[in-house]
Parts: structure tokens; C-alpha cells; sequence
């Protein structure tokens, strides 16, 4: 009897793994450890978990962008750079403008938005003509538009003193949105605390509302459609689903998704990064979904919001703890390095077929 | 380059050739464009950038070759074996071993770290089949968390070290941003290959024209003597001869008349060997039983497990060499410019190797020593002109950096997005013609 118990047991265990997912384990295992180890050496935990929220919250949308493009079947959205120069290039114009406050967010919204749809288009097309491949050369697409937009920054004409350098031409690196009343906008809207727990509610309350609209659109007619084509292509096509238009849509979410994240993130931070700084964004996104249960086939909002949570909390959590116990070391950052390419392999080596 | 020589109308049409070589006649036409526009650059200046440049990188380019022909597509992965390398050279500066003897314990020493990430890496493939390309890339930055992780804080914590040595930070832990390799007068690395022997750049300059047409002419007559005259295209030795005597003249002319191009840096001979070495290896590798292995294994996965080749094990040999010979070229490198980056020398190496490879006209799955060699002389003359261009066309230097970044993401996913956009015209067509 106890034999089969304990059988069923490990059978119950293996489930409960296989169902959570070996990485999302491993992950919230090495942050309670963190965690505790961080109570143990005197670090506040209260100002851990504000960062953990504030930060969850700040990346989120920009983790979010990653469901359409997994679902559709192209994969993690590598090319995320491309939505979000779309959305730092709707905060230059909306600067430039003279806007504002809540204003400036408006505008910027309302510029990237249709720019970021338009651009997605585009970059859905190129994705259907390198079907097989689409990862590689997203990435390399993500990259080239980076480096395109760095000639575009040096040399658009803006005329805007708070986003100049004092000398030469060209835009700054980092502008801050202090200047325009916009840093933390969002953060601040009913914003409390509970002991010294800060909660950003605003930031909060858009990131479930995008979360919300994104679990939406999948249970729409289109959405349900994107999702088929994701699973079994040969099969949607047979039931008249026009997959090519669809994975199209899907990548205009994404980037729109991505373009409207990073004005999130940059008012959350207080200020816009231009130039080489979204290089390397998709990688932590990417990895973010994936920690939270995702495939590179699948993702569900649920893997959005437990992976941010989780990666994000691992990466405030880390950088005092380790600062304290190992002092003049920069562990943080080669273990946010660490974790955040091995589970993007982990992924990678878990896509079924390809070989010839 | 045999492509580019070859004329258009042989069977395809003008605009079908065009698209073949796009990336290679963008490079073309940038670099006659900058010359055209930037008056401050000196022809003798141009010519030493260049072929120190091409010295420097040549051996880390040639060592993709292998992955693309046993199908791996471009190993980005690469890093790893700079990484090896480093870690080798920071080993023999550790211990102030220095000249050729310290070269080679680094080459000794580099063999055996890249053989192993190498056969790691190697297993990453298998296991990720299909996607090479995208976990190379990723694999790059894996391991580079691992090797920060070895130099930051191994390196001190873990395994203790005197806080005095020039290599290792004032706190005693972690290695220095930067490492100096001391000349070899004082016991270092620096040049220590290079300085073996040097050669006036016009001489070395005639001893390749000659090069080029004794080997022309003896491949074209060993052809035609086993009766394998169907190898030999009448075009293409036409050119390379040409070029040949071309290279042959002006050397011949600059030392007689004593121009300008006498004043262009000596160059390291030894080093030019060893990448000769490197392109015979290549060429041999491919006629052996293994070489076959790989080419089929690149052609048809399971045709070759059928045939009784074992395609994994043939697909790890690939990256372990691949891996080791870039370790190898990572030592050349750095031996040549004399400062070890500890953070930031092999970042960047598998990017500009592969670009190098794909503006030499080769693709995800074929590549000769050819498009190398032709793909590094064109990659670096661009990078050499781009912020010239920047400076004289829009008075900021900045610009022309910044560009040259593009161009390298931008020719990689080019080059890739095209092969992969024909692969799959040529794959519809196929089926249409089954229906």
C-alpha cells in the first residue's frame, strides 16, 4: 500500500512540475532564497517588494508583447526593439510639441499607436517571408532598426532645448521627462502605502488593463483564429483561416504592445532612453514570458504576469543581497545574465523539429 | 569573388545576379563611395589600417567555414572560443610567460578550454536543431555571464590571487578592465607573432600576385592532366590571373618609382602563414572521410543518419574546431593589438566575423575560404571608411560609427532574410511543380 502511495505521490509531484513548469520552479525557488537570505543579513524587505512592484509593473507591457507573436507561431518577439523606438520616437514628437503632463502621455499614445500598427505591418510582412527562420533574423531586424534610429536621433531635426545636448546636434542619450511634468505620471495616480509598502496603482491599474485587453482579443474571433494558426497552421489553413494575414496582426499587436510599453517604462523610470538602449531589451522580455511558463509556442497572459513578477523580483532582490554578501562584486548583473540567456536556450532547445 | 567575376549571362539574368551579390556590391559601392567623397585619407594610411585589419581578423573569420558546411548555418558562437582564448592569454600573462614560447603555451592552453566549450556547445546544437543560429547568438551571451562570473569573482573569492599583480584589481578581486601584454622585449605577448618576421607591404604584395598565378596555373594544369578539365572555368583563372599580374604591376611600380606605397606598415609574415595554414587545412579537411561527413550532414540530416554516418557526433566535431580555431584567432588578435579589453574584446567578434563572411558572398549554407578572405579585405575596408565618410560629409564622425553599426546588423539580416526568403520561393515552386 504505502508503495503505491508514495508512487502516486511522485506521480502527483511530477504533475504538479510538469504543470507549473520545471523553470518557473526553479526561478521562484532561487528568489525565496534570495529573499531569505536577504531577511538574514538586514536588508528592508518592505523596499524589496516596492521595487519588485514598481518594476513588474514598469516591464510588463513590454513582457505582454510577447503573447501575440508566441501565440501567432512566430515565436518570442525578438524584434521588440522596432515597436519600442516607435514609442520613444511618439515621446521625442510629443516633446518637441511642447506637450506636457498628461498631455504629453496623450499625445505620445496617440502618435505611437497608429505609427507602431503601421510599422508592425511592415514587419509582419517581412516575417511571412522568412517563415522557419523567423528568430534569427527578428532579432537582426530589431538590432538594424536600432542602429538606424541612432543616424535618425543624431540627425532629426528637433529643436527642442530640453532634449538637445548643450553642444552639437542631435538628441541627448537620456532625456528626462522631470522637464515636461511626466516622470512617474502614472505611478503617482492614486498611488498609497501599506506601511512602507508603496503601491503604484496607476501603473498597476494599466498594466491589467492592457493584461485584460490582451485576454480579451485572444477569446475574440480573430484572437482565436491567431491562436490556431499558432498551433497547427496546415490545419487552420485547411479551415479557410487566412494564416498569413493573421500572424500579420498579431505582429502589429506586438509592436504596438512594445511601443506602448516603453512609454510605461519610461515614465515609470523618468526618462527616455534613446540610442543604443533598446538594443538588448527583447532578451529580458523574452525571458521574462518564458520564466512565467511560456513556450516559444505558446503563452498565456497568466505567464505575463507570474514571469515579470518573478524576474523582476529575482533582479531587485539580488542586487542588495548580493552587494551585502559579497561587497565590491557585481553579481547581480552576471547572474541576471546568466539566468536570462540560459532559459532563453532552455526554450530554444525545447522548439520541436527543424532538422533537415 | 568567383561569383563577381563570373559574367552575368552565363544563366541567369542581369537582375538575378544583382540579387545574388546585393550585399557584396553595397560593400563594393560604399567603400568606392568613400573614397570618392573623404580627400583625408591617404592611400598609404588606408592600405596599412587595412592590412593590419586583415591580419588581425582573417583566422577568426575562416574558423565559421566548417559550421556552415556541416550545416550549422553561422556559428555566432564563436565568442566562446574568443573567450577560451582569452582565458588562455590572461593564464600566460598571469604567470609572465612571454615571446613565442608564451604564445604558444596560450595556444596550448586555448586548445584545451575551447576543445571542451566547444564540445558543449557542440551538444546545444544538437539539441537545438533547426534554430543554430538564433541559440549561437544566445549561447554567445550565456557564456559571457559565465566568463564575467570567472574573472569578476572566481578569480579573488574563490581562487586567491595577490592584489599587487598588474592584471588584477587594486581590491584583489577580478581581473582588470583593461590588461596590458607587455612587448616581448619586456616578457610579454605583444607582437609576438607579428614581429617574428616582417615584410615591406610592396614585397609581400608581389609574393601574393605571384602566389595567385603559380597556384592558378597549377591547379589549371593538374586538372587538365587527371583529366578533371570540366573543374576548370576559363573565366575565373582569366581573372584571378589578371589580378594577379594587376597586384604584380603595381607592386612591381611602387618599387621602382619609390611611391607612396612604400610607406604602408611592414607585415607580419608569420601570421600570414599561419593563416594560409589555416585556408590549406580547410581545403584538405574537405577531401577527407570527415570532410564528406560534414558536407552531407549539412546537405540531408537523416539521409546521412541512414547512410550510416553518425550526424551528431559529426556535428560536434564541426563546432569543436570551429570553437578551437577561434580561440586560436582570438590569440592572433590580441597578440596584435597588444591590450587585453578583459570585458569587451569578444563581444563584438562574432557579429563583424560573420558579416565579414556574408559580404564575401557566402550564405547560411555555403561558404569557401574565398568569400573570406574577399569578405574581410571589403567588411574592414568599410570599417575603415565609414566614420571618414561621417567626418567629410556631415562634419561629425559619430554618424559614420554609427552607421558602420547598421551596416553590420543590417548585412547580417539581409543576407539571411534573402537566403531564407529564396530557400522558400524554391521550396513553393518545388511543390507546385509536384501538384
Amino acid at each position: 500500500m504505502a508503495e503505491i502511495n508514495s508512487g502516486s505521490l511522485s506521480y502527483k509531484i511530477k504533475d504538479t512540475v510538469a504543470a507549473i513548469g520545471m523553470p518557473t520552479i526553479i526561478i521562484a525557488a532561487f528568489w525565496l532564497l534570495t529573499l531569505v537570505s536577504g531577511f538574514f543579513v538586514g536588508i528592508s524587505m518592505s523596499a524589496l517588494l516596492s521595487d519588485t512592484i514598481k518594476r513588474a509593473g514598469m516591464n510588463g507591457i513590454l513582457v505582454l508583447a510577447m503573447v501575440p507573436a508566441i501565440q501567432s507561431g512566430t515565436g518570442p518577439n525578438f524584434a521588440l526593439p522596432i515597436g519600442i523606438v516607435c514609442g520613444l520616437f511618439a515621446m521625442v514628437c510629443s516633446i518637441e510639441a511642447g506637450a506636457s503632463g498628461f498631455g504629453w502621455l496623450a499625445l505620445s499614445l496617440a502618435i505611437t499607436i497608429p505609427l507602431a500598427a503601421l510599422v508592425g505591418y511592415g514587419y509582419g510582412k517581412l516575417m511571412n517571408a522568412v517563415k522557419g527562420s523567423e528568430m534569427t533574423i527578428a532579432t537582426y531586424t530589431g538590432f538594424s532598426v536600432v542602429a538606424l534610429m541612432c543616424l535618425a536621433w543624431l540627425m532629426l531635426p528637433f529643436k527642442n532645448p530640453k532634449m538637445g545636448w548643450f553642444i552639437g546636434k542631435g538628441l541627448r542619450e537620456t532625456i528626462q521627462l522631470d522637464a515636461v511634468g511626466a516622470a512617474q505620471i502614472l505611478n503617482n495616480i492614486m498611488a498609497f502605502s501599506i506601511g512602507d509598502i508603496i503601491i503604484p496603482t496607476g501603473l498597476l491599474l494599466i498594466f491589467g488593463f492592457f493584461c485584460l485587453l490582451v485576454w480579451f482579443f485572444f477569446r475574440s474571433r480573430l484572437g482565436i483564429g491567431i491562436s490556431a494558426g499558432g498551433i497547427n497552421p496546415k490545419f487552420a489553413q485547411a479551415t479557410g483561416l487566412d494564416i498569413d494575414r493573421n500572424r500579420v496582426y498579431a505582429n502589429m499587436l506586438s509592436t504596438v504592445l512594445g511601443a506602448v510599453g516603453i512609454i510605461v517604462y519610461s515614465q515609470s523610470f523618468g526618462y527616455a532612453q534613446l540610442y543604443t538602449a533598446p538594443l538588448m531589451m527583447a532578451f529580458p522580455a523574452v525571458a521574462a514570458v518564458l520564466i512565467g511558463g511560456a513556450t516559444a509556442s505558446r503563452a498565456k497572459v497568466s505567464h505575463v504576469i507570474i514571469g515579470v513578477l518573478l524576474f523582476q523580483g529575482l533582479l531587485t532582490t539580488a542586487l542588495p543581497v548580493a552587494n551585502e554578501i559579497f561587497a565590491g562584486t557585481d553579481l547581480s548583473e552576471i547572474m541576471r545574465m546568466i539566468i536570462q540567456n540560459g532559459i532563453i536556450l532552455y526554450a530554444l532547445t525545447q522548439v520541436k523539429g527543424g532538422a533537415k | 569573388m568567383g561569383e563577381l567575376l563570373r559574367t552575368p549571362a552565363e544563366n541567369k539574368s542581369v537582375g538575378q545576379w544583382l540579387l545574388d551579390n546585393i550585399v557584396t556590391l553595397i560593400f563594393v559601392a560604399f567603400t568606392l563611395f568613400g573614397f570618392f567623397v573623404s580627400d583625408n585619407v591617404s592611400l598609404p594610411f588606408f592600405l596599412s589600417e587595412l592590412s593590419s585589419r586583415i591580419f588581425r581578423n582573417s583566422f577568426l573569420v575562416l574558423s565559421l567555414i566548417i559550421p556552415v558546411l556541416a550545416g550549422l548555418g553561422l556559428n555566432f558562437g564563436i565568442v566562446i572560443g574568443a573567450m577560451s582564448g582569452q582565458i588562455a592569454i590572461s593564464i600566460v600573462r598571469y604567470f609572465e610567460l612571454g615571446g613565442i614560447s608564451g604564445l604558444l603555451y596560450a595556444f596550448v592552453i586555448a586548445f584545451f578550454v575551447a576543445a571542451l566549450c566547444g564540445y558543449f556547445t557542440g551538444l546545444l546544437y544538437n539539441k537545438t536543431r533547426g534554430q543554430e543560429m538564433i541559440a549561437s547568438l544566445i549561447v554567445g551571451y550565456f557564456a559571457n555571464g559565465i566568463y564575467q562570473f570567472l574573472f569578476l569573482f572566481v578569480v579573488g573569492v574563490i581562487i586567491a590571487v595577490p592584489a599587487t599583480h598588474p592584471m588584477i584589481k587594486p581590491d584583489g578581486i577580478g581581473i582588470r578592465m583593461t590588461v596590458d601584454l607587455v612587448p616581448v622585449k619586456s616578457g610579454g605577448l605583444k607582437y609576438a607573432l607579428d614581429d617574428i618576421w616582417t615584410m615591406p607591404f610592396v614585397y609581400a604584395l608581389l609574393v601574393i600576385a605571384v602566389g595567385i598565378i603559380i597556384f592558378t596555373i597549377a591547379r589549371y594544369w593538374f586538372n587538365e592532366k587527371r583529366g578533371e578539365g570540366y573543374r576548370n572555368n576559363r573565366r575565373s583563372a582569366a581573372g584571378n590571373i589578371l589580378l594577379g599580374l594587376a597586384l604584380a604591376a603595381v607592386s612591381l611600380y611602387s618599387i621602382a618609382a619609390e611611391t607612396s606605397l612604400l610607406m604602408v606598415r611592414r607585415v607580419p609574415v608569420v601570421t600570414g602563414l599561419l593563416i594560409l595554414a589555416l585556408c590549406i587545412f580547410t581545403v584538405l579537411i574537405t577531401k577527407t572521410k570527415l570532410g564528406q561527413d560534414f558536407r552531407s550532414a549539412g546537405f540531408n540530416q537523416h539521409v546521412s543518419q541512414v547512410s550510416g554516418i553518425n550526424v551528431d557526433q559529426t556535428r560536434i566535431i564541426a563546432t569543436v574546431i570551429s570553437t578551437v580555431l577561434a580561440a586560436w584567432g582570438q590569440i592572433i588578435y590580441l597578440q596584435n593589438m597588444g591590450t587585453l579589453n578583459t570585458y569587451n574584446a569578444h563581444t563584438q567578434i562574432g557579429m563583424f566575423s560573420v558579416a565579414s563572411l556574408l559580404v564575401g558572398g557566402a550564405s547560411t549554407s555555403n561558404a569557401n575560404i574565398k568569400n573570406a578572405i574577399f569578405g574581410t579585405i571589403l567588411f574592414n575596408s568599410m570599417f575603415i571608411m565609414s566614420p571618414e565618410i561621417g567626418q567629410s560629409l556631415f562634419g561629425q564622425a559619430l554618424l559614420g560609427e554609427y552607421f558602420r553599426t547598421f551596416m553590420v546588423y543590417g548585412v547580417i539580416g539581409l543576407a539571411l532574410g534573402l537566403y531564407v526568403w529564396k530557400a522558400l520561393k524554391q521550396s513553393k515552386a518545388a511543390a507546385l511543380k509536384e501538384d
